[in-house]
């Protein structure tokens, strides 16, 4: 990449987005760090309490609570998940499968339906009234599982998720997997290399890359776990909480509890956990390769 | 950040086409096949269901199974009640939605294939520091922020604005680093020699020769921003409060919220218009996704395997 030195352009073309980086993202970080420092009181106002906010959160049952169930739930859904978009991915290029394409779209396809909807749908599916597995467990005499109790909710919820977004993982490892050149697999089948070799010792090393990439976005997605359990809650009042998730939390802090101060801590921490557990990923991913 | 995520690039240099069928005389595997199209029905069913409850009474929808149609479907009943319901709501809704995520997609692709050209194509004091900057930022979760932005918005008066969901929409950093791994391969430097040897200037260079060789990251880019926008309820839930202005997921999750507080006369009404409203809501991604497949599947492999 032999770009140009010394002209003036470049700078053009970047600002707009840096400006609007600095002002949309950047800013509301920087505000509410600053935020995070004072507190409310009903006698003297706003006032600065240094890292007070930070202490309370830190032994805060309910924040922790939320942030060990989004750990479980990432440790309970990212595997599973990944590894069906891994399998469904191999399988679609090992060129051994009919309808190919239809599966490939077919698997994609709830990608496209925002998070309220399938949350809706599959809490519907979930119901004890009208929902096809209850509907079915009465007609075999066979009571069907609660969905929506509380022992079932958080693989209930892993479902909603994995259902939204094994196909998007699935589409980014297939890609990957296209830009195989092909001779090395005939170079493989030359020396006797069978179908499952060549996944093992080719493709697989190929995909980290693509692993890494999906394993990120999982980490992402998953510690900010909200849109699912926010409308769940509505048919599950009992089982999901305000402070279900640390990001429900921080929600209902500043628009039930009008703790405003105390929820852009909690969403700073959150940040923070995410921006940690990323790097954690990274590392390992990385002290794995070198080893 | 960089040093980790930058490893060598896996194999293909081009942007990923689909490459053609190794042999044509292939041997095909029907329990694979059988296995994937169990896969299929799992991820299918949910919304067949959508459709077959979609054409159902809320009497049917408790009477009648899940799976299979009632003896009298009224789709087209039910598609006129949720197009009808509160002096015509749902297409408000619908109409911002196709606002926010138009408008968004569009800024959020141009701004991102701009600044990857300017980061792939240029080199300037502190592009170095302004790209890292950027490319940490992948990691910082929309949610976390969207609180914080509230706040600020709050106090210049942009909250309950269509900006206060377009705004933080589009700077998309993701974008950006596709962008300028795109940018670094589809456009040619000595293509940028010729033009500026003829005389053109930096804009026009950008606007005429470079957007179009951006072409396939710029709708990946689209298209994703796109989604995000359209499904995007966190943001709008705590930016809006005027009915009028929601977009279709958050007006979905109030009515859903009516139709569970049933009981109390009409509202048990409201549930076949949350699932055919949900339906509708669903139909223009689908498609805009199954016409456009060619860029997205294409745009996705330069970001998964270029890093």
């Amino acid at each position: 990449m032999a770009a140009v030195r010394s002209r003036s352009a470049g700078p053009l073309f970047v600002a707009p987005f840096l400006i609007l980086f600095l002002l949309l993202f950047l800013a509301p970080l920087g505000y509410a760090a600053y935020l995070s420092l004072f507190q409310q009181r009903l006698v003297g106002g706003t006032v600065f309490v240094g890292l007070d906010n930070y202490v309370t959160a830190l032994g805060d049952p309910l924040l922790l609570h939320g942030v060990g169930r989004v750990a479980l739930f990432f440790l309970l859904q990212v595997p599973l998940m990944l590894l069906l978009a891994l399998a469904f991915a191999l399988a679609l290029d090992s060129g051994l499968l009919r309808l190919a394409r239809v599966i490939r779209l077919g698997i994609f396809v709830p990608y496209a339906v925002p998070s309220v909807v399938a949350a809706l749908m599959w809490g519907y599916l979930y119901g004890p009234d009208f929902g096809p597995f209850a509907q079915l467990g009465r007609t075999l005499d066979l009571p069907a599982p609660d969905f929506l109790s509380g022992g079932w909710m958080l693989g209930s919820l892993s479902n909603i998720v994995t259902w939204e977004f094994v196909g998007y993982n699935m589409i980014i490892l297939y890609a990957a997997l296209r830009t195989i050149p092909h001779d090395l697999y005939e170079a493989a089948a030359m020396d006797g290399a069978g179908a499952w070799r060549i996944a093992r010792s080719i493709k697989l090393p190929a995909l980290r890359p693509a692993l890494l990439l999906t394993l990120l976005f999982s980490v992402i997605g998953s510690f900010q776990l909200f849109n699912e359990p926010k409308l769940l809650m509505a048919i599950a009042p009992d089982v999901i909480s305000s402070s279900y998730t640390a990001n429900l939390y921080a929600y209902s802090l500043a628009f039930t509890g009008d703790q405003l101060n105390y929820a852009a801590t909690v969403s700073f921490l959150l940040g923070l956990v995410i921006v940690i557990a990323s790097y954690a990923v990274l590392l390992t991913a990385n002290r794995r390769r070198s080893a | 950040m960089t040093t980790t995520l930058r490893q060598p690039p896996v194999a293909a240099k081009t942007p990923a086409a689909p490459v053609p069928h190794r042999s044509a005389a292939r041997r095909r595997s029907t329990p694979l096949t059988i296995a994937m199209l169990a896969a299929l029905a799992y991820f299918l069913l949910p919304l067949c269901w959508l459709l077959i409850a979609s054409t159902k009474s809320t009497q049917d929808l408790f009477d009648s199974f899940g799976l299979w149609f009632s003896h009298a479907p009224q789709l087209l009943t039910n598609i006129k009640a949720t197009f009808t319901q509160d002096d015509g709501v749902f297409v408000h809704w619908l109409l911002n939605t196709v606002l926010y995520a138009v408008v968004s997609a569009l800024g959020a692709a141009l701004l991102a294939a701009a600044a990857g050209y300017g980061f792939a194509k240029f080199r300037f004091r502190g592009d170095r520091f302004a790209f890292n900057l950027v490319l940490g930022a992948i990691m910082v979760p929309a949610t976390a922020l969207a609180i914080p932005t509230y706040l600020l918005f709050a106090k210049v008066a942009l909250v309950n604005t269509p900006w206060a969901i377009i705004l933080p929409s589009l700077v998309n950093p993701f974008g950006l680093y596709l962008m300028r791994v795109y940018a670094a391969d589809a456009v040619p430097d000595s293509l940028l020699e010729a033009a500026r040897i003829d005389g053109a200037g930096e804009a026009r260079i950008f606007f005429r020769i470079a957007l179009r060789l951006l072409a396939p990251g710029l709708v990946t880019v689209l298209l994703f921003t796109l989604v995000a926008t359209w499904n995007n309820y966190f943001l709008p839930l705590i930016m809006l409060n005027d009915p009028n202005l929601y977009p279709v997921t958050v007006g979905l999750s109030s009515w859903a919220a009516q139709a569970q507080n049933g009981g109390a006369g009409a509202s048990s009404d409201m549930l076949p218009l949350v699932v055919t409203g949900s339906l509708i809501s669903i139909v223009p991604l689908v498609i805009a996704f199954l016409v456009l497949q060619r860029y997205w599947q294409s745009g996705l492999a330069t970001g998964s395997v270029k890093q």
